[in-house]
């Protein structure tokens, strides 16, 4: 029998990086297949390629026997392809019907046929399970109930392969369960899955063969008998180390000693739905990593500490004293937080570079009356910060922040928290698309101020960049501090096995 | 290579336009432009009393696009300055007129008259920042909602009939130019100082551009937003008085109809609607464009209605120059 889904050769490069390596890889009729890899494998861009939001560099694919290259969602759509998104591509606002049939409503001439609608919609809804009126607004749906609905619009345009991308992060057991069942009838029904989650047991009880990626290569292709998860880890992680980080010195107190000193004490954070009781402490001069998986909890962890969101329980204490209040009174105990996303909340975009890299410190620039700014001192503080994070770019030309590349924004960010001063600073996915140069540069001034005595507190998905830069991991699942890892026992499989839903 | 010749033409033709589309002084050269085109069909536009007409005309404007300018900087709107306008010439009115003023004859009743609608201004800009800040309620809504308010009681105060028999002390501030001008001067340079060289105009880019950043970076951002408000109720207010002085009257519909001015001067200028982008220059300078069309198309004697098909139409035209000029420069 002819598979349903052939990848040959496919390679997709974002600015001169290749993401997507020679990949090739078969789907058969009426199989569900697994894909994994670790964070940035490439899974997301090869779901895009066939989901034609993106097109292949090199390579082809084929689909139910013919070439199949599409150039928009709409053609992967009429190919019979459905997508079950991660973030659900639904619109609450709508009911379940007419989010169904969003782009094929029944008409009759300009009417739409309601009764029509409501039946077609009612059958779908039979066929996935989902015991509801079709009139009901999605917004009144359970995450679980939304990716039967999601299933049921690729069954309303008769979908032969479905992707399914990461589906049960946000399910109960019992939702997840009944998502399993469904997707065996849909295999018995001689339709095929597409699989993708980091909840490697249910890979392997569910799929007929597993995919594995990484850095963009396929690294396995089996059959799922026989398969365990250990030797899935072991593929996801077995990369070799590159000499891209900086050798560290033993972190050290920056007084001499070598006890470690506490600097930021933590103790029993929760929030409902993002934190469950964490506790750890951050030393002086030491650079601890938080690593998980998307969804873990890390960001929402730093945006706590950050004063940006609230808690319920538990205190943060820096040298003793407790922290309460906004960024503002954060930035005043000499704390830094370079967020995430640079563009949502890490720079002002069309403002100048000089202006961005001042406004953490602008208030120290003020003089009264009027707190008018001290211009000449300003420029010279900005110089010399410009110089100690090596940004190229002229500060005086008042060039826009957005025209620089990935890495030397994140220079300006890194240089607006640094001209602060910080003890305590907290990088979220610091070296996110920036190239391989601006990552080591980025290591080497984390260390540097470890070296003065600061506390780092470094949340990345790479794996490798933690062990390669950190002197202690923490590690969080669904909330809470699963695992804890000095130098000496860095053990890829260990944290990614701890970073796994239980 | 003959065709080089006409290329190389065509750029020297280009090149002043294109410097011209590019500079921040694009509007003031759209402004002599369009005297110099008038000039000669409009009889009185270039006369010395026609000026002094203008430049009474041009200073209360001014002040209120002033404001208006830093509440879109900030990246919010506020619709209620015409409401504040007549607002507070009804409240100052009722303090000092000579009439039946609560302050009548008092030599006091200038001062305290200005103080109260200056007051009364800033209140009603931080009743707006408020609710946009705390409540979190779009600033569209707000400042509507807040100008039908204002303008409803403006009217029901006054039973619609305007106030006379102002104190002259008063009056002067508004029919004395070489008094309105440089008031208005003064709160334009004061803007422009804050807006360029201090903490505060700093912060109110900052968040204008993108607040959540700002709030990472412990910009007040809430305090920001009210300030700007309040700044533009207060400017509204000062405007009110220049506006009350020169009509010698305490009006209800005061104001009425500049709103469109506010906003398409401030507009035309280059301050954006998205927020983050503004200076009180260029707002000077879309304030003197509109002032001056609407002198002329008086002077020409065309009717009201006319004069406001021909602005609305300018105002469009200006608005698609300078979305076309953000397009062309980015290309």
């Amino acid at each position: 029998m002819t598979p349903l889904l052939q990848f040959e050769a496919v390679e997709k490069s974002f600015f001169g990086v290749r993401v997507v390596k020679q990949v090739s890889f078969k789907v058969g009729q009426g199989r569900i297949l697994g894909l994994v890899g670790e964070n940035g494998a490439g899974k997301s861009t090869l779901m895009n390629l066939l989901g034609g939001n993106l097109q292949p560099d090199v390579g082809s694919m084929q689909f139910n026997g013919n070439i199949f290259a599409p150039k928009s969602p709409g053609n992967a759509r009429d190919a019979g392809i459905g997508f079950v998104h991660q973030e659900l591509n639904l619109f609450p606002n709508l009911s379940i019907a007419e989010n169904l049939f969003l782009t094929d409503f029944p008409v009759n001439g300009p009417f739409i046929r309601r009764g029509v609608l409501q039946q077609r919609a009612a059958a779908l809804l039979k066929q996935v399970g989902l015991d509801l009126p079709p009139v009901t607004p999605v917004e009144h749906l359970s995450t679980g109930e939304r990716q039967l609905v999601e299933i049921a619009h690729a069954l309303s345009f008769d979908a032969r392969l479905i992707i399914l991308d990461e589906p049960t992060t946000s399910l109960s057991t019992r939702e997840s369960e009944r998502l399993f069942s469904l997707m065996r009838q849909l295999r018995s029904d001689g339709r095929s899955i597409i699989y993708i989650s980091h909840a490697l047991g249910d890979i392997l009880r569910l799929s007929d063969d597993v995919v594995v990626l990484r850095d963009g290569e396929v690294v396995g292709d089996f059959s799922a008998a026989g398969l365990d998860q250990s030797k899935l880890v072991s593929l996801m992680v077995g990369r070799e180390l590159k000499q891209l980080f900086p050798t560290r010195k033993p972190a050290s107190a920056g007084d001499g000693t070598n006890e470690p000193s506490s600097l930021m004490d933590v103790r029993g954070i929760s929030q409902a739905g993002v934190a469950r009781d964490i506790s750890f402490t951050l030393h002086r001069g030491e650079v601890l990593g938080i690593s998980g998986l998307m969804g873990a909890g890390r960001t929402e962890l730093a945006r706590i500490l950050f004063g940006l969101d609230p808690h319920e329980l538990g205190t943060i204490k820096v040298e003793g004293l407790e922290l309460t209040g906004s960024p503002k009174r954060r930035i005043q105990e000499r704390m830094a937080f370079l967020t995430e996303s640079r563009r949502e909340d890490g720079l002002c975009l069309e403002a100048s570079i000089a202006d961005n890299m001042a406004l953490v410190t602008l208030p120290s620039h003020a003089r009264t009356p009027l707190r008018l700014l001290d211009f000449t001192r300003m420029r010279e503080a900005l110089g010399k910060i410009r110089e100690a994070v090596r940004l190229q770019s002229k500060l005086n030309d008042g060039q826009a922040v957005k025209t620089l590349s990935g890495g030397n924004q994140q220079k300006v960010v890194l240089a607006k928290w640094l001209l602060a001063e910080p003890r305590i600073l907290i990088l979220d996915e610091p070296t996110r698309g920036i190239d391989v140069g601006a990552k080591s540069e980025i290591y080497q001034l984390i260390h540097e101020l470890a070296d003065k005595g600061a506390g780092v507190l470094v949340i990345s998905s790479e794996l490798e960049e933690l062990t390669g830069i950190c002197d202690r991991i923490l590690v969080m699942s669904a909330g809470k501090i699963t695992g804890e890892f000095a130098s000496a026992e860095f053990d890829r499989e260990r944290i990614l096995n701890a970073a796994l839903p239980a | 290579m003959n065709h080089q010749a006409p290329y190389i033409n065509r750029r020297s033709l280009a090149q002043p336009v294109l410097t011209a589309l590019r500079s921040e002084y694009l509007v003031l050269f759209l402004c002599l432009l369009l005297f110099s085109a008038l000039a000669p069909f409009t009889e009185g536009l270039a006369s010395g009393n026609n000026f002094k007409n203008l430049l009474g005309n041009l200073a209360p404007l001014l002040v209120v696009a002033v404001g208006q300018t830093l509440v879109l900087i900030v990246g919010g709107i506020d619709l209620s300055v015409t409401s504040t306008i007549a607002l507070t010439s009804v409240v100052g009115a009722f303090a000092m007129n000579g009439d039946d003023g609560w302050l009548k004859g008092s030599p006091a009743a200038t001062p305290v008259a200005v103080m109260t609608m200056l007051g009364l201004g800033s209140l009603v800009g931080l009743g707006n920042g408020v609710a946009v800040t705390k409540l979190k309620m779009p600033a569209f809504i707000v400042t509507l909602t807040t100008m039908m308010f204002l303008s409803g009681l403006a009217i029901w105060m006054t039973k619609s009939k305007p106030l006379y028999n102002l104190p002259s002390s008063f009056t002067a501030l508004g029919s004395q130019l070489w008094l309105a001008l440089p008031i208005a001067a003064a709160l334009a340079g004061l803007a422009h100082l804050l807006l360029t060289r201090s903490l505060f105009g700093r912060w109110l880019r900052a968040v204008g551009f993108n607040s959540r950043t700002a709030n990472v970076s412990g910009v007040p951002v809430d305090a920001v937003i009210i300030a700007a408000y309040v700044a533009c109720g207060l400017l509204a207010a000062a405007a009110s008085v220049l506006y009350t002085a020169r009509l010698e009257t305490g009006s209800p519909v005061l104001g009425q109809r500049i709103l469109l001015d506010v906003i398409g001067a401030t507009v035309i200028g280059g301050t954006s609607l998205f927020g983050g982008k503004g200076k009180v220059l260029w707002t000077l300078f879309g304030v003197l464009f509109l002032s001056l069309l609407d002198n002329a198309l008086n002077l020409l004697g065309l009717s009201h209605f006319t004069i406001m098909m021909v602005k609305g139409g300018v105002i469009l035209l200006a608005a698609l120059l300078d979305t076309a000029r953000t397009r062309w420069l980015a290309a």
